[in-house]
């Protein structure tokens, strides 16, 4: 072919692609409520590791674009003993909060800051939206997949006990699942007389010296919260035009837990004949996640599991820098990076200021949407995809060497 | 050039990347627990063309399965006033659609539209006129949103006969109503990222109520440093409108002009069976074809029932955007475009030829 056809051709195919991925055509115009552009405060913890570079990016951001959002910063820390009082009540009057990661402790005794967070203000759906951003090419292609999973049960329970202490259970260990009707009910007081709760369960176990001594951990999983989850599941399917949802589970090995919770979510499938449902069990849906990733659309879990599927699911579509997610309850919201993995960071990151703040970028547009500011979430958008989609400003974990200040900088001169 | 080339050219120009056939999702709508709950509407009919076009509207909302219920109730042009039914539906729903009601010429019955919006206190009103893709007009890049005073100005209905043989109509503008229309004005332009607010009047004759109304303008626009604020005479603005229209990007208007200014913007962008619009207030919205002309029709199309469904329909998305369902809104628009764009189903205002069902059919094929 002749050099200049060449160039001619390059540059046409480079603006098709250009023009239908990153400009968004008007669309019929939003006709706001008259007082509906009034700044809305939000919490702001930026929390530990990477989390303050990549909440000042997102502050940064804001700032340019004028969005009708100040935030009320607040110091917490994953070592603290429990979320300050002060913090609660700011985002029990905002209603809304943006945080990064709070370190959680291995052992220790000390419980995660986080799930603290999501029990007291009750936010008992996490949501990763997981999908291929163009111009991030991986492994795995027509990835979209939202993970809805359940925030305050299951086996983030945090209840667990040594059944006596330094003295043993038999080395037959005992997992006890088991199920409880009504939500007040005091698993831990009940528990001190342990020997007889279970009748017919517990008379097997033999007592007997030995040097270690046996942990129990309770998975709790009631039908209320199963229920809600899977209404909230259903619902934001409806809303989104998704047309299938896939309950995880491993009822074949916990019968009772996992089957209560398929239960609640064949019940609610009922109620939304338009929307396929199906169940899949989650060692064999770990594997077609790796394999065939576009046969899922919204999956619903419970706690553990949605942890991993979540981390998983972000991995094969470009890793958990980019994903953006929100937890939300029937009364607040809190938005932080999508996927847990990496949501502190490593010292060499916090260092050399090289976080990804692409991930907190897009759930701060996804808060912009909740609080229903939706140009100013398009503009966000448009700008992070199209810095994503030219490739020249990328941090160590797409492949690129910029820092994070240099992301925020390319964001902010796209934004229209 | 290369033969190699020659193909690979066609094939590149001959696929222009159509931005309504694969809508990319964006970022996703993480809704409160309950916003999926139905939401009940107040619908009316109307006159003339309003029952056959609300009746589109009907079918495509019952297609898409969106959460909406309507509550319909008759009213026509020629009832004195509003029932009272109607009134407390419309309170009770906060939101209300509608085709057109006819309002006759003299006769001393005032307009139940102008009723309507005073008592629920419905002050502005939203036209937002733009080219449609495939729709060819004598003007390009067109996208204005006439932003208009809806209760006060020349509309304030009050008229009296000094003395027989002399009437004189009494143009009111007040400051509390100018303020609040260009607050909103102003807003919406923040909100939905324009760029330019230009104030149209006729100050130079009306010194003092024209005067008034860009003084609340003026004051309103300094809390907005962000965006370029701007005045034109509404004669000059006609002439502009039909000119050089890509100048314009919001207008907000008193009441007679903002009439006039929307219906010309309208015209020039494919006409008022396409343009979608609202009226909003504190409390309430109604939504409605954008642009009154039309909106009534005339009796040979109601017979041969081919009236434009486009604009109620795209009036109703704006609804469900304003109902905070953005995807039904999405879903709702894109086909509509398309079939726009497609240009084998169009009404005889459009160059067309068919019965408004036809669309409607072409308009529920398209829904994904």
């Amino acid at each position: 072919m002749s050099p200049r056809s060449l160039t001619l051709l390059k540059n046409l195919a480079r603006n098709s692609n250009a023009s239908s991925s990153c400009i968004q055509t008007r669309s019929v115009t939003y006709m706001p409520r008259p007082g509906d552009g009034s700044p809305r405060a939000v919490t702001l913890i930026p929390g530990d590791g990477i989390g303050p570079l990549v909440t000042n990016a997102v502050e940064q951001v804001m700032e340019a674009m004028h969005a009708p959002i100040y935030f009320e910063k607040y110091d917490v820390h994953g070592e603290m003993s429990r979320v300050p009082a002060e913090v609660m009540e700011s985002i029990r009057k905002n209603k809304v909060c943006l945080k990064g990661g709070l370190k959680t402790p291995v052992g220790g005794g000390v419980s995660s800051l986080n799930v603290q967070l999501r029990k007291e203000l009750d936010l008992f759906a996490s949501l990763v939206n997981c999908f291929n951003l163009p111009g991030l090419p991986t492994k795995h292609e027509n990835v979209d997949i939202v993970v809805i999973r359940e925030n305050t049960e299951g086996e983030y329970a945090g209840l667990e006990h040594e059944v006596v202490p330094g003295v043993v259970e038999s080395l037959k260990r005992l997992e006890i699942s088991f199920v409880i009707e009504s939500f007040d009910f005091d698993v831990t007081r009940s528990l001190e007389n342990t020997t007889r709760f279970v009748p017919g369960v517990l008379e097997s176990v033999e007592l007997r010296r030995c040097a270690h001594s046996v942990v129990e951990s309770l998975k709790v999983i009631t039908k209320f919260c199963s229920e809600r989850i899977a209404k909230y599941a259903f619902e934001y399917a409806y809303l989104n035009n998704r047309k299938k949802v896939t309950a995880v589970h491993k009822a074949n090995i916990m019968k009772l837990a996992d089957g209560l919770f398929l239960e609640s979510c064949r019940e609610v499938a009922k109620k939304y004949p338009g929307i396929t449902y199906n169940e899949i069990i989650v060692d064999n849906c770990c594997m077609q996640l790796v394999a065939k990733p576009e046969q899922f659309d919204v999956m619903v879990t419970p706690n553990l599991y949605g942890n991993l599927v979540a981390n998983t699911a972000a991995g094969i579509a470009g890793g958990t820098g980019v994903m953006p997610g929100g937890n939300v309850g029937a009364d607040h919201a809190v938005f932080e990076q999508g996927a847990s993995a990496g949501n502190v960071g490593k010292d060499k990151i916090v260092r050399e200021n090289k976080a990804n703040p692409v991930a907190l970028l897009l759930s701060s547009a996804m808060m912009l949407r909740h609080l229903q500011f939706p140009s100013f979430a398009d503009r966000l958008e448009t700008a992070v995809k199209r810095v994503i989609s030219e490739g020249n400003c990328r941090t160590k974990d797409l492949g690129g060497q910029s820092t994070t200040q240099q992301v925020v900088d390319a964001v902010i001169a796209n934004l229209e | 050039m290369a033969k190699r080339s020659v193909s690979i050219l066609t094939r590149l120009l001959t696929n222009p990347s159509s931005p309504f056939t694969a809508p990319t999702r964006s970022i996703t709508y993480m809704p409160r627990p309950g916003d999926g709950a139905p939401r009940t509407v107040t619908l009316i009919p109307g006159d003339g063309i309003g029952p056959l076009v609300t009746g589109a509207v009907e079918q495509v909302f019952e297609a898409m399965h969106a959460p909406v219920h309507f509550e319909r109730y008759e009213v026509r042009g020629h009832m004195r006033k509003v029932p009272e039914e109607v009134m407390e539906s419309v309170k009770r729903n906060k939101v209300c659609l509608k085709g057109g009601l006819a309002t006759p010429v003299g006769g001393g019955v005032s307009s139940l539209n102008m009723q309507l919006r005073k008592e629920l206190d419905i002050f502005a009103s939203l036209v937002n006129c733009i080219n449609v893709p495939g729709l060819v007009t004598r003007h390009e890049n067109v996208d204005i949103v006439v932003i208009r005073e809806n209760t006060e100005g020349e509309y304030a209905g009050l008229e009296h006969e000094v003395v027989p043989g002399v009437v004189e109509s009494l143009k009111v503008i007040t400051k509390y109503c100018s303020e609040r229309i260009a607050r909103y004005a102003f807003e919406y332009a923040y909100l939905n990222n324009r760029k330019k607010v230009t104030a149209v009047h006729k100050a130079n004759i009306m010194k003092l109520a024209d005067g008034l109304f860009l003084e609340s303008c003026r004051e309103v626009a300094k809390a907005y440093p962000g965006i370029t604020y701007n005045e034109i005479i509404v004669d000059n603005c006609c002439m502009q409108l039909v000119a050089k229209p890509e100048q314009f990007d919001v207008m907000v208007t008193p009441n007679l002009y903002g009439n006039l200014i929307a219906n010309t913007a309208a015209g020039i962008a494919g006409g008022t069976g396409v343009m979608p619009g609202g009226n909003v207030g504190a409390e309430h919205a109604i939504f409605e074809q954008g642009a009154s002309a039309g909106n009534v029709g005339n009796d040979k199309i109601v017979e041969q029932k081919k009236a434009n469904p486009m604009a109620l329909l795209l009036s109703s998305a704006m609804m469900l955007k304003h109902l905070q369902f953005p995807t039904f809104a999405d879903r709702l628009e894109i086909a509509v475009k398309q079939v726009i764009q497609e240009g084998k189903w169009r009404t005889k205002d459009l160059g067309g030829d068919c019965t408004t069902q036809e669309v409607v059919d072409a308009v529920i094929k398209a829904l994904d």
